[in-house]
């Protein structure tokens, strides 16, 4: 346990990113990817939803970088776009599931008398199929990005809580928690600072495969015409659209392919490189 | 169970607005809409819903489908084969391609095999299904002619030509799902190998082969059964969207067009019956550690 409970301090995340060079080309894919979606305006200049029938399904060249689709819209504005799309689904779902699932697991680790009704809500939660279930949320919320971000933090927050109860579950026993409680200091400020700060670690290397898994879901929601609004472009409408096209305008499809896995595999290499530093424990066979 | 059907009562019912109206479309008469709530009961309290949903759901009523005006589980019944024949097939071809790698990963461990099993494993662990689905389908497909590239046959085709469409599709499916059960593998394999039993093996003068299938691997087999436990909920997942790119009339094709059609009683009941699954699938795990692990008690 203690090398789970390390603090994140006690890490140089700095080290760790200069140590590790598959880390490093981790958060450097991702740093690119995210300059180009926050600064999509100010990089391109055209209209991501600009059709220009005459110039459709050109392949890429000097004047369109990664070539047309169907409608003659610019593949590259588009896919910058998208990325903004993408990865803010990305952040809203691992800061929002993690929050969600810090409380839930907090409280069901921390008070006896309600861990069994909270962990049987977890379970049953955990009992739907990821997809199927942000399918059906979306289904009733309405297709919206926000829709989605809520609809993808209730899929993932119960795993970040799971994590969090059986860490409380350890540390709630150990000496300086009773030293706490000995000292009178009250319940919120012994789960915040006393036991939330030494549990961070792993819900943070959680957060970043949330993040990976949260983009792939939206990816796949988009794909089947059930997630995000069709008029605003994601990678998942992208890869949708250019599906009828694939033997005359591949690119269509393969742009935004790779746009999704190059973020979700640089997150995934970031996320085991993270874990690696912040739980040598577990570093060692995985 | 009890708790996983409350969930799906209150999902379904979170939709904003009068679901009557939601379904029918903003063109329906207010007598519609007054006749359809009639008939769904969503004119009388909550409670009361709640109690005929559950009393229903116990009798084995997963109440009727708007669009197809039949039952649903008959909807689902119909719906079924495909969808469970593509999750077993991935399931094996998961397995067949994870189990021989990992083991390989864990005993040649630091090696250029197990560096390049790892980072594979973790590219495809990256790329979304659907577009793996969509190449393939197109090389191998409609290029190369090797397989299939949509349905599931003509009507009343063989049990052979029905299993020949979803080749692909569980190819993809299979290979996707790989990664996690890889790594599991290599993880656990790692540990078992280290232990005493194994030296004592080797210094008995067995075979290698002998140590590492025959005293080593048996040893993985709990956390592979829980793994493999994992995937099967990820396969579920993955058929929704494999489904739909294959055109395969399965169960994941039918809730996205009842998504699509806002048919709710279908999207109620499929989220039963799947989850439902799930939970069996996650007590005959369990059942699976006693016949594996004699220790193991309940």
């Amino acid at each position: 346990m203690s090398d789970i409970s390390k603090n994140l301090d006690q890490v140089n995340l700095w080290q760790v990113l200069i140590q590790r060079r598959s880390v490093l080309f981790g958060v450097i894919v991702l740093l690119i990817i995210s300059f180009f979606a926050i600064f999509a305006p100010w990089i391109s200049s055209v209209d991501p939803g600009a059709i220009a029938v005459r110039s459709r399904l050109l392949p890429p060249g000097a004047e369109y970088w990664l070539g047309t689709d169907e409608l003659g819209r610019d593949i590259f504005t588009r896919l910058i776009y998208a990325g903004r799309v993408s990865l803010t689904v990305g952040i809203g779902v691992a800061i929002i599931s993690s929050i969600v699932g810090i409380i839930m697991g907090l409280v069901s680790g921390f008070f006896k008398r309600l861990d069994a009704p909270i962990s049987r809500i977890i379970d049953a939660m955990m009992a739907f199929p990821d997809i199927l279930l942000a399918i059906s949320l979306v289904a009733v919320l309405g297709g919206s990005v926000v829709n989605v971000i809520i609809a993808l933090s209730i899929v993932y927050a119960p795993r970040v809580a799971r994590i969090v109860r059986a860490s409380t579950l350890v540390i709630r026993e150990l000496p300086y928690v009773e030293a706490a409680r000995a000292l009178s200091v009250g319940t919120p400020t012994i789960l915040f600072s006393h036991i939330l700060r030494n549990i961070m670690s792993p819900i943070i290397v959680q957060a970043t495969f949330i993040f990976a898994y949260s983009m792939l879901s939206e990816a796949g929601l988009s794909f089947l015409g059930v997630g995000v609004d069709p008029s605003t472009p994601t990678w998942g409408t992208m890869i949708s659209n250019g599906r009828q096209y694939i033997d005359v305008a591949s690119w269509m499809i393969m742009c935004p392919g790779v746009a999704i896995t190059l973020c979700v595999l640089s997150l995934q290499i970031a996320g085991d490189g993270l874990r690696d530093a912040l739980d040598p424990k577990i570093a060692k066979n995985l | 169970m009890f708790i996983v059907l409350t969930l799906v009562f209150i999902i379904v019912r979170l939709a904003p607005g009068d679901p009557a109206t939601l379904i029918l479309g903003p063109d329906a008469t207010p007598e519609q809409a007054i006749q359809l709530r009639e008939n769904m009961g969503f004119n009388r309290p909550i409670m009361i819903q709640y109690v005929d949903f559950i009393s229903s759901v116990a009798q084995g009523d997963l109440g009727s489908s708007i669009f197809f005006n039949q039952p649903v589980l008959s909807v689902l019944a119909e719906r079924a084969e495909p969808s469970i024949l593509l999750t077993l097939f991935s399931l094996g071809i998961a397995i067949s391609i994870a189990l021989p790698f990992g083991i390989a990963s864990a005993y040649y461990r630091g090696t250029l095999l197990d560096q390049s099993s790892l980072t594979t494993a973790m590219l495809v662990a990256s790329i979304p299904s659907f577009w793996t689905g969509l190449i393939l389908q197109q090389y191998l497909g409609t290029e190369l002619g090797w397989f299939p590239v949509s349905g599931y046959g003509e009507p009343g085709a063989s049990f052979g030509q029905r299993a020949y469409h979803l080749l692909l599709p569980s190819l993809v499916l299979g290979i996707v799902n790989s990664a996690l059960i890889l790594r599991f593998t290599r993880a656990s394999m790692l540990d078992v190998l280290t232990e005493d039993y194994v030296r004592t093996a080797r210094s008995k003068g067995l075979s290698e082969v002998n140590v590492v299938l025959r005293q080593a691997f048996k040893n993985t087999l709990i956390p592979l059964a829980t793994v493999i436990g994992l995937t099967f909920a990820l396969l579920i997942s993955g058929a929704v969207v494999t489904e739909r790119v294959f055109n395969l009339p399965g169960i994941g094709s039918l809730v996205v067009g009842s998504v699509l059609r806002r048919d709710y009683p279908m999207i109620q009941g499929t989220l039963i019956l799947v989850s439902g699954v799930y939970v069996l699938v996650n007590f005959l795990i369990d059942m699976i550690y006693l016949w594996i692990d004699p220790r193991v008690k309940y």
